[in-house]
C-alpha cells in the first residue's frame, strides 16, 4: 500500500483533508467577498467584474468545476467522519456532559448542511434566477445583464435578505470552529504560534461574515441605492 | 451523609442494561468514591444481591484501571484525578450521583461498570514499544538527552491507558492516547529507529478498533487525569503525514 492511499485512507488522512477543502473553500469565500464588495464602488464596478467573469467562458468552468469537487469532497468527508464518529459510541451516556467542546464545534454538520441549503438557495436565486426573477431579469441599456440592480433589487426584500442574514450567522458558527481546527488537523497548531492561529481563524471567521451581511443590510437599510437614487 | 446512586447493571456482554436506583446511607466525608461504592456493595451482599461489578486496583491514581463515569465526567468533577483519587467530601448530604461505564464501540461493557479495554493494548502491541534490549538500567547521563526533549517524553510518559479520553470524547476517539504513547519515543534517540512505522502501525490498529474520529473539541485533555497534552495529537498528525509521504 503506497504512504498515499494508507494515508487518505486512515482517520488522521481524512480529517486533513477536510482541513485542506475547508481551507480551499474559506479561499474562495475571500475571493468571493472581495468581489462582492464592489457593490460599495458602485453599478459599473460591479458590472465590470460581472462582466469579465462571464466573458472568461473556460476559466469560469474550470473554477466551478473545482470548486465542486472540493466541495462534494469536503461534504463526502464530513457525511462519513461522522457517520463512523456516531458508530464509535452506539450506546449514548445518560447524563451527557460537556467541558470545553463549543456550541460550534458540537454543530459542525448541522452547520455544513444548512450552509449547503444555503448554497443552493443562493444558486437558484443569483445565478440561476429561479427565484427573484423579476429582479434578475434587470437589463442595462446594451441588453447584458445589470448584476448591480438585480443585487439591489433582490436584497430589498427583508425576506430574501433575512435568508442571508440568518445563513451567514450559520456561517460564521461553521468557520467559527472550522478555521481554528484545520490548523490542530495540519499538525500546524504548535503551542507558539497556536494563539495566533487561533484569533486568525476567529478574526477571518468574524471578517467574511460581517463583510457579506453588510450588503443585504446597507441594501435593507437604504444606504446602497438603485441606479438613480430611486426606490 | 445520604446519597441517591443511579447506576448503569449489565449483567453481561449480552445483556441490555440499564439504569438502577440505589440509596447509600451513612458515607462519610473522608472516604473515596470506590469505598462509598464498597459501602453499597456490602450492603448488596448482606441483602444476598449481586454487587455491582467496578475497576479499581492501585487505588492510588498510577494503575489506570478505575473508570467510571460520574454525572457525564469521566472520572467525576475533580481535574487531573482519576476517580480511585476522587473523594466524597465532593459532594454534599441529599446528592444524586449518575454512575456510568465508559462508552465507546471498542470498550465493550463486559459487566456492569467494567469495560474491555483490550483495544488499547493491540494498540500498543502495534507499535508502542522500541524493539532493543536495553539491558540494565544504565549511569546517569550516558546518553545525552536535552532537557525539553526528556519533558517531553515524560510528561507522554504520564498517561496511564485508562481511556477517560475516549469516554469523553463527543466522537469516542481513541487519539490523545495514541498520540502519548507516540509522543513518550518520538523526541528521544532510541524512539527513532521505529518511528515511522510506529506512528503509522499504531494509527493503522487504532482505526481498526472502530474508535471514531478526532474533531479537535478538546474534551479529551480537559477529562485526562494525567493532563496530556492535546498538542501530542497535534505532534502525531504531523508525525503521520511525514512518515506517510516518506513510506512506500
Ligand atoms: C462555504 C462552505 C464551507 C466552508 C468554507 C467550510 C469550512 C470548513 C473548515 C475550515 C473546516 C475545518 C476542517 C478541520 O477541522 O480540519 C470544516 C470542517 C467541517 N465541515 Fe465545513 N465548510 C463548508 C461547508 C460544509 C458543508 C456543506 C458541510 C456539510 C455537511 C460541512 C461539514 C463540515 C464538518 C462535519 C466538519 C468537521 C468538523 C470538525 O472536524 O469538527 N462543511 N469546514
Ligand atoms: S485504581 Fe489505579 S488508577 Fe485508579
Amino acid at each position: 500500500m503506497s504512504g498515499l492511499t494508507r494515508c487518505l485512507g486512515s482517520s488522521i488522512g481524512r480529517k486533513g483533508l477536510m482541513g485542506i477543502t475547508g481551507i480551499l473553500l474559506s479561499l474562495f469565500l475571500i475571493a468571493h467577498l472581495i468581489g462582492n464588495l464592489l457593490v460599495f464602488a458602485g453599478q459599473d464596478a460591479v458590472n465590470h467584474y460581472a462582466h469579465a467573469l462571464k466573458a472568461n467562458a473556460a476559466l469560469l468552468w474550470f473554477m466551478r468545476g473545482g470548486l465542486f469537487l472540493v466541495f462534494a469532497t469536503h461534504v463526502y468527508l464530513a457525511l462519513s467522519l461522522t457517520a463512523e464518529n456516531r458508530r464509535a459510541r452506539p450506546v449514548k451516556y445518560v447524563q451527557e456532559h460537556t467541558q470545553v467542546a463549543s456550541l460550534a464545534s458540537r454543530t459542525m454538520v448541522l452547520t455544513g448542511l444548512l450552509v449547503l441549503a444555503y448554497l443552493i438557495f443562493h444558486l437558484l436565486h443569483l445565478t440561476k434566477g429561479v427565484i427573484g426573477h423579476e429582479a434578475w431579469s434587470s437589463k442595462l441599456p446594451d441588453g447584458s445583464q445589470d448584476v448591480y440592480t438585480m443585487v439591489v433589487l433582490g436584497f430589498k426584500s427583508p425576506i430574501l435578505s433575512g435568508v442571508y442574514l440568518v445563513s451567514m450567522a450559520l456561517l460564521y458558527l461553521h468557520l467559527s470552529h472550522g478555521l481554528k481546527s484545520f490548523w490542530q488537523s495540519l499538525g500546524w497548531n504548535h503551542p507558539v504560534y497556536r494563539p495566533l492561529f487561533e484569533k486568525i481563524g476567529t478574526g477571518l471567521a468574524a471578517i467574511l461574515v460581517i463583510g457579506f451581511a453588510s450588503i443585504p443590510l446597507t441594501i435593507l437599510l437604504g444606504v446602497i441605492q438603485l441606479p438613480g437614487g430611486g426606490n | 451523609m445520604k446519597l441517591t446512586l443511579h447506576i448503569w447493571r449489565q449483567k453481561d456482554a449480552q445483556d441490555k442494561g440499564g439504569m438502577v436506583r440505589y440509596e447509600v446511607d451513612g458515607v462519610s466525608e473522608h472516604s473515596s468514591f470506590l469505598e462509598m461504592l464498597d459501602v453499597l456493595n456490602d450492603g448488596l451482599i448482606e441483602k444476598g444481591q449481586d454487587p455491582v461489578a467496578f475497576d479499581s486496583d492501585c487505588r492510588e491514581g498510577i494503575c489506570g484501571m478505575c473508570s467510571l463515569v460520574i454525572n457525564g465526567r469521566p472520572h467525576g468533577p475533580w481535574t487531573a484525578t482519576t476517580v480511585c483519587q476522587l473523594h466524597m467530601r465532593a459532594y454534599r448530604d441529599g446528592d444524586t450521583i449518575y454512575i456510568e461505564p465508559w462508552r465507546a464501540k471498542s470498550f465493550p461493557v463486559l459487566k456492569d461498570l467494567i469495560v474491555d479495554r483490550s483495544s488499547f493494548d493491540r494498540i500498543q502491541q502495534a507499535g508502542g514499544y522500541v524493539s532493543v534490549n536495553t539491558g540494565n538500567a544504565v549511569d546517569a547521563n550516558c546518553l545525552p538527552i536535552g532537557k525539553p526533549a526528556a519533558d517531553q517524553a515524560f510528561d507522554a510518559a504520564h498517561c496511564i491507558g485508562c481511556g477517560a479520553c475516549v469516554a469523553a470524547c463527543k466522537n469516542a476517539s481513541a487519539m490523545l492516547f495514541v498520540s502519548a504513547k507516540v509522543g513518550q519515543f518520538a523526541v528521544l534517540p532510541q524512539g527513532q529507529t521505529e518511528r515511522k512505522e510506529r506512528v503509522l502501525s499504531m494509527v493503522e490498529q487504532m482505526d481498526k478498533e472502530g474508535f471514531g474520529n478526532c474533531t479537535n473539541q478538546y474534551e479529551c485533555e480537559a477529562a485526562c487525569p494525567k493532563e496530556i497534552s492535546a498538542d501530542f495529537m497535534r505532534m502525531m498528525n504531523l508525525d503521520y503525514f511525514k512518515s506517510s509521504a516518506t513510506t512506500s
